[in-house]
């Protein structure tokens, strides 16, 4: 009965580790600029190339910065989320149009919906590699100090947006 | 020439391979070569078991582009590495560094292997206790030999 014990017990353990690893999300990287002032950025504006959005303007106000593309497709599955969340003024969502084809961005806006105030170029990718932004949709929640308070990796829903996203935004605003 | 024809065919498909190599070379082939030792150590984020040196994914090409642009201002490797690091955190090094947090994983794997052997040296000592020698009696002994001799008689 003991022979079998202790490789029945090693099984146990392992299956209850792999069991937690098929849950876990490897896409899903903790972002070491949590808690980190959000990276400077001075871009040239989707819509009026002349103007230039720069993240010291938006000092003083929480805001979201939120990573898109024209190519990327769940910037089209969170889309929704975003327009729902613009019409009811919680909070501003700046665009960051990554490596993208202004007339092809725009062109994306005008079909689906322009849930920015502004959006800025970010052609090269660099403001994207300063963020640690690895892939698009993301989304960073930035507070009235310009500091980075939360990263949504991957398409937002309406799930994330209710359960952490808005009370976290509430909170940042009382502040 | 024979061999050289030979030599000659059996480079081809490593010089096409080569062709099909991301990323422009640099004018400074010793910066290309840092870029290349810092590239092999670095993961690619989008597809996560590839190298920076490796992957074509255009994050991965951007991220060759700005470690070039680095070296280029003459930035220690360490510099460079720190620089990735703060943006896309431990997760880009392929070899993680050692502090609480990895402890585990660099010791983990020799912990396992002392765990083994072990666990193999206190069983097998324990297996040779229950083989203890056993004497024979004289009478014992003819038997065993007529038993053996009646075996190699058999046809």
């Amino acid at each position: 009965m003991n022979r079998f014990l202790i490789p029945l017990g090693v099984f146990i353990v392992v299956v209850g580790f792999l069991a937690v690893g098929l849950t876990l999300n490897p896409r899903e990287l903790p972002s070491p600029l949590v808690g980190k002032p959000a990276p400077d950025f001075s871009l040239p504006q989707l819509h009026d190339q002349e103007k230039v959005l720069s993240s010291n303007d938006l000092k003083g106000k929480v805001w979201l910065l939120n990573f898109w593309a024209s190519w990327c497709g769940g910037c089209k599955t969170e889309h929704p989320v975003l327009i729902q969340l613009a019409q009811s003024g919680v909070v501003p969502i700046y665009g960051m149009d990554y490596k993208d084809r202004r007339d092809e961005a725009l062109a994306w806006l005008k079909e689906w919906g322009n849930p920015y105030p502004i959006v800025a170029m970010d052609e090269a990718g660099r403001a994207g590699i300063n963020y640690g932004v690895y892939g698009v949709p993301e989304t960073y929640v930035i507070d009235k100090a310009g500091v980075i308070r939360y990263k949504q990796i991957g398409p937002l829903s309406e799930g994330i947006l209710q359960g952490k996203i808005l009370p976290l935004i509430r909170e940042l605003q009382n502040q | 020439m024979r061999w050289l024809y030979l030599a000659i065919i059996l480079l081809i498909p490593g010089l096409v391979a080569a062709a099909y190599e991301a990323g422009p070379l640099a004018e400074n082939p010793q910066a290309e070569a840092r870029l290349k030792a810092l590239a092999v150590e670095l993961r690619c984020l989008v597809c996560q078991n590839q190298t920076l040196a490796d992957s074509n994914a255009p994050l991965a090409e951007d991220l060759r582009r700005e470690v070039r642009e680095m070296i280029a201002k003459d930035m220690s490797d360490k510099e460079i590495i720190d620089f990735l690091v703060t943006r896309y955190g431990d997760f880009v090094l392929y070899r993680p560094r050692w502090k609480a947090s990895t402890t585990l994983l660099w010791v983990g794997p020799f912990l396992l292997l002392a765990g083994g052997a072990t666990a193999l040296v206190l069983a097998l000592r324990r297996r040779q206790k229950k083989f203890t020698d056993v004497s024979l009696s004289e009478a014992e002994h003819s038997r065993v030999a007529q038993l053996l001799s009646e075996g190699t008689n058999r046809p």
